[in-house]
Parts: structure tokens; sequence; C-alpha cells
């Protein structure tokens, strides 16, 4: 073993110089960014007043802050990272252990039911928006008028339901195909010593299903969050972020900001403030669950 | 084999046979139900693709209907399907390329050569994810305008493979940890140079990893919506780029609408339902033990 060590020390110059190009191009793809972004909130420039520049302090901070949009949009983010990151982890529980087991057309099943995962945001949110959600021609409305119901028009009453709706059915094949992998590693004869000793369905759940899916919950978790944190193009393209503030998230009220309101200076400002954002849920999030992704 | 433990063994699944089956039909039969219900846009988006725009938003639905190209003939007419299909297809696997070539010699240092800082390099690519594009859109549209970037492939294909180069070393580094040290060990041993010990050891087991991280890759940057709509205009927009020019004014246009949209995902998805198997070994990013 000592000899392989010492054998190895004089390439400790390999393992770096493999690792330089990811760590390079990585740190320059986050820093010059972020340098320029730090020097964009603190002047004066507004695509649209190419002569007002100059040092300006906080006051772009400020101005974002104190926007009564930026509170709503910060709501619309957490509800929204939580509902579809809920969604689809018990979603994808329980239709992962509905076909775990052998069944007629099993692989055809697992086959369809990833598809979402493979249709584009843009593709998704105009599906959704015309065919499925338009209160007058769309499905719902179809269904609701069979049931004698009052067809809801989702983009105007319920537009960050809508956008949760959308961004669900993407990931929940997702997570539902990964938590399916991981069921296949289980311990069959331990599940039939269980179901022998008289435990029940949901005790089995608690005590041996759930624990056995602990790392891949962790996974799901994370992968969804580095998504569903800049969702952008689903809001983009059926609601415009609105009514009103109704379905902004924070990185579609920074957009806004910048090629709507062509003020790249609040624009700026914002999306520090989203960084931090961003790193205050995901290091809550990496404590949470960072011990199970070693 | 003795009889004692030989004859039990039939006993029990002759017993549980009978309920068990039951069991199975409900099983299949609930599985098929939420499985077309979920998939179930997707169909109906496919069916309205061959609909007159009159037949698409008919009320209530028509089932049954003869079909028609007519929609697709318009999408190809009103604006070059093939163009932005061919940007899709050169970002998307040019992207592919460049960040294996970039995250798997990264990878496979961290597995190999593993040290403390392992883990917090790991964590710090990661939390380069976590800042939303649009934190940096300003910053990188004025770098793209100054290199003569903006709006052309190489441009959007270089954001493509930055943007998904930390979740690929991620997904690459988890693959490789699997494969034992003490393989590498002996072949060294053995008297292996560094590009024997790729070529014949390394290579074909790493193999695996190295496919579900491309085909995640392919997905990511061929559905990729945010840079393409805001780095590009008419020379390198992407598919999802092409599909927002559908939104709002042409609301009621469903026919042209799921044409377009059908030749945007059909290529992807059809793909992913042959690659999914290895495209989902690889992603459970070590979860699976």
């Amino acid at each position: 073993m000592t000899a392989i060590t010492r054998q190895r020390q004089p390439s400790r110059l390999l393992p770096r110089l493999l690792m330089a190009p990811a760590v390079g191009t990585l740190f320059l793809w986050m820093i010059v960014p972020l340098v320029m972004t730090v020097y964009f909130s603190t002047i004066r420039y507004n695509l649209m007043q190419p002569e007002a520049t100059g040092f300006i302090g906080l006051a772009n901070y400020e101005f974002f802050v104190t926007d009564p949009s930026f509170g709503t949009a910060v709501l619309n983010t957490l509800v929204l990272l939580a509902s579809v990151i809920a969604i689809t982890v018990v979603g994808g529980i329980a239709l992962a252990l509905l076909i775990n087991d052998p069944f007629p057309g099993r692989g055809v099943v697992r086959m369809l039911l990833i598809s979402p995962f493979f249709v584009m945001p843009t593709v998704n949110a105009l599906m959704w928006k015309h065919m499925m959600m338009n209160p007058i021609y769309g499905v719902f409305a179809q269904v609701a008028q069979f049931f004698g119901a009052q067809p809801i028009d989702f983009m105007a009453d319920w537009p960050l339901l809508a956008v949760i709706i959308m961004v669900a059915w993407q990931w929940l094949p997702f997570a539902c195909l990964i938590f399916i992998t991981a069921l296949q590693s289980m311990n069959r004869e331990q599940l039939e010593a269980a179901g022998m000793d008289g435990a029940n369905y949901l005790q089995q759940l608690r005590y041996m299903y759930l624990p056995h899916l602990g790392r891949s919950i962790a996974v799901v978790i994370m992968i969804e969050l580095i998504f569903l944190l800049s969702v952008f193009a689903e809001i983009f393209t059926t609601t415009g972020g609105g009514p009103g503030d109704a379905s902004t998230n924070v990185a579609f009220l920074i957009y806004k900001q910048a090629l709507l309101g062509f003020d790249a200076g609040v624009a700026s400002a914002g999306a520090l403030l989203a960084v931090v954002l961003a790193n205050i849920v995901a290091v809550f999030l990496v404590r949470m669950i960072g011990k199970n992704l070693d | 084999m003795d009889i004692a433990t030989a004859t039990p063994v039939p006993a029990v699944s002759a017993r549980r046979k009978q309920p068990f089956n039951w069991r199975l039909l409900i099983r299949a039969i609930a599985s098929w139900i939420v499985t077309l219900v979920i998939v179930f846009p997707i169909i109906f988006l496919v069916m309205t693709a061959f609909k007159t725009e009159l037949q698409a938003i008919e009320v209530p639905t028509q089932w049954f209907f003869t079909p028609t190209l007519e929609g697709f003939h318009e999408v190809q007419e009103r604006s070059d399907y093939l163009l932005y299909a061919r940007n899709s297809l050169i970002t998307s696997i040019g992207s592919t390329l460049l960040g294996l070539a970039i995250a798997a010699p990264a990878a496979y240092s961290m597995a190999f050569f593993r040290t403390r800082k392992t883990r917090d390099l790991l964590m710090w690519m990661l939390s380069t994810k976590f800042m939303p594009a649009v934190g940096a859109l300003v910053p990188i549209y004025v770098i793209a305008q100054q290199t003569q970037l903006l709006d052309s492939v190489l441009g959007l294909t270089i954001v493509f493979t930055l943007s998904n180069l930390p979740i690929m070393v991620w997904m690459l580094y988890t693959n490789f940890k699997e494969i034992p040290p003490e393989i590498l060990e002996a072949v060294r041993m053995d008297g292996a140079d560094l590009w024997g010990e790729f070529r014949h050891v390394l290579l074909p087991l790493a193999m695996g990893g190295l496919a579900s991280t491309g085909l995640l890759c392919l997905v990511l940057s061929w559905n990729e919506a945010f840079w393409s709509l805001n780095l590009t205009a008419a020379k390198a927009g992407t598919l999802a780029a092409l599909i927002a020019q559908y939104s709002s004014p042409e609301g009621l246009f469903w026919a042209k609408l799921s044409a377009a949209s059908l030749m945007a995902i059909a290529p992807i998805v059809v793909f992913g339902w042959f690659s999914q198997k290895q495209l989902v070994q690889g992603l459970t990013f070590g979860a699976v033990k």
C-alpha cells in the first residue's frame, strides 16, 4: 500500500491538470458575470437613457427591494419550489410503488411515463395553456362542463397554480423513474419477511421503503432545486408573470427589469439579491440532505 | 437437494397465486390509467397537429377525424423549420461533446485522486448552478455582443456547455466512483502505461456513465429555452425559441402550434424513449447502492 502511495506522489500534478479546464472555465463563468453584475448594480445603467451614467451606490438595490413586486416574487418563487418538490416527491414515490412490480406492459408504461421529461418547456407551457387550460375550448373546460361546473380560467384566476402544474408535470416522471431504480435494489426477502411478520403496508412504507429511498429523495430534491429556482420559459410563454405579479418569480422579475424595463442597473441589483436568496435556499437544503449525497 | 427445503417452496407460491392475480390485474389497470392521464396532453397535442384549424378548436373534441398535413405545411412556409432544427442539433451535440471533454477528466481526477477538498469543490461547482441564469443575463449579453457571439451557434454552444458543466461533472464523478480503484492499481502494477490504463480498462468501465451523462446533456441542451430565447434572433435560434414565437397573439391557431410543437419535441422524445434505461441508470447520482 505504501509503495503505491509513494509511487503516486510525483504525479500530484496530473489530477490538477485534468481538473484545470473544468475548474477554470467554471470559475470564469461564475466570476466574470458576478464582477460585472456587482459593477452594473452600483451605477446608473438604463438602456433607454444612455446619457445618464455614474455611480449611485445602493440606489438600485433600494429601488428593487422597495418595489412591492419584490416580496410577491420571493413568495411566488418559494411557493413554486415547495409545491413542485412536494408534488413530485410524493407523487413520484406513489407512482414508483405502483409500477415497481411486474405487470403486463410495464416496459411500455415506463417508456411512455418519462415522455414529459423530454418535452421542452416552451412546448409544455403552450400545450397546457391552450389545449388543456383554455377556459372555452380546453380539455379542462370540457370536463368541467360535462360535470356541470363552471370552467376555471387558469391564466386569469390561478396563474401560479397553472405554472406549478406545468412544471410538476415535467418533473414528476423524472422523480418517479429515479425512485423505481432505487426500489429495484430493495431486499425482496426482507420485505416478504416483514409481510409474514404481519407488518401492514403503511408500516412497510414507513420502516422499509422510505428509509431505502432516502438517498434518491435527496438527489431528486437537489436536481429539482437547481432547475426550479430558475423557472423561466413556462412563465415567459404563458402568463408573462401576470396578471399583475401573480405568477412572477424572482427570475422573471429580474428579466422584466432588464429587458422590459431596460434598466440593467436595477436588474443587476436584483440578480445579486437572487443569488443571495438562491444560496440561502441551497445552503439550507444542502445541510438537510447533504450527507445523503456523498 | 433434500426434500425438507424443496417442498415448502411450491406450497407457498401455490397458496399465493390465487389472490395475487387479482392484485396484479388491478395494479396493471391502475398503472395504465395513471400513465395515460399523465401522457394525455402529449396525445392530445399529436392529435391536434393532424387536424385543420377548425377541427382543432371544436367543442366537444373530435376523437375521430381525417388527418391532414395542413398544419405542418403552414409551419414550414411561415418559418424555416429546418434551420431551427439544424441549430438545435448542432448546439446540443456540440455542447455535449465539448462538455464531456471538459467534465470527464475532472470527474476522473476527483473520483480517483480524492482529497479532503473534493467534496467542497463539487459543492462549489453545483453552487454555480443555483444562481438563476437570469442573474447572469446582462453580463453574458454584453460579453456576447462584444465578442460577436450574439445570435451565433458557437456562442450558444459555449453557453450551453458551461451551464451544463456542473451537473455533468457531478454525474460523471458519481459514476466513476463506482469503479473500484483496485482494478486500476492492479493494471498499473502490471506495467500498463497511462494510455493503456485509460484505453483498455477505464474507458470500457466508464462507458455507461459517459453515455448517460451525454444523454442528459443532449436533452437539457435541446430543451434549453432561457439562453436561446435571449441570446439568439433569426440566425441561431433553436427549436425552443421557434415555439415561443407561437405564444400569445396566435393563441387559437392550435393546429399550427401543435404541428410546430410536435416537430420540435418528436426527435428528442423518440430518442429519449429508446435511451431512457441508460439515462435513468446514470441519473441516480450514486443514490442506488
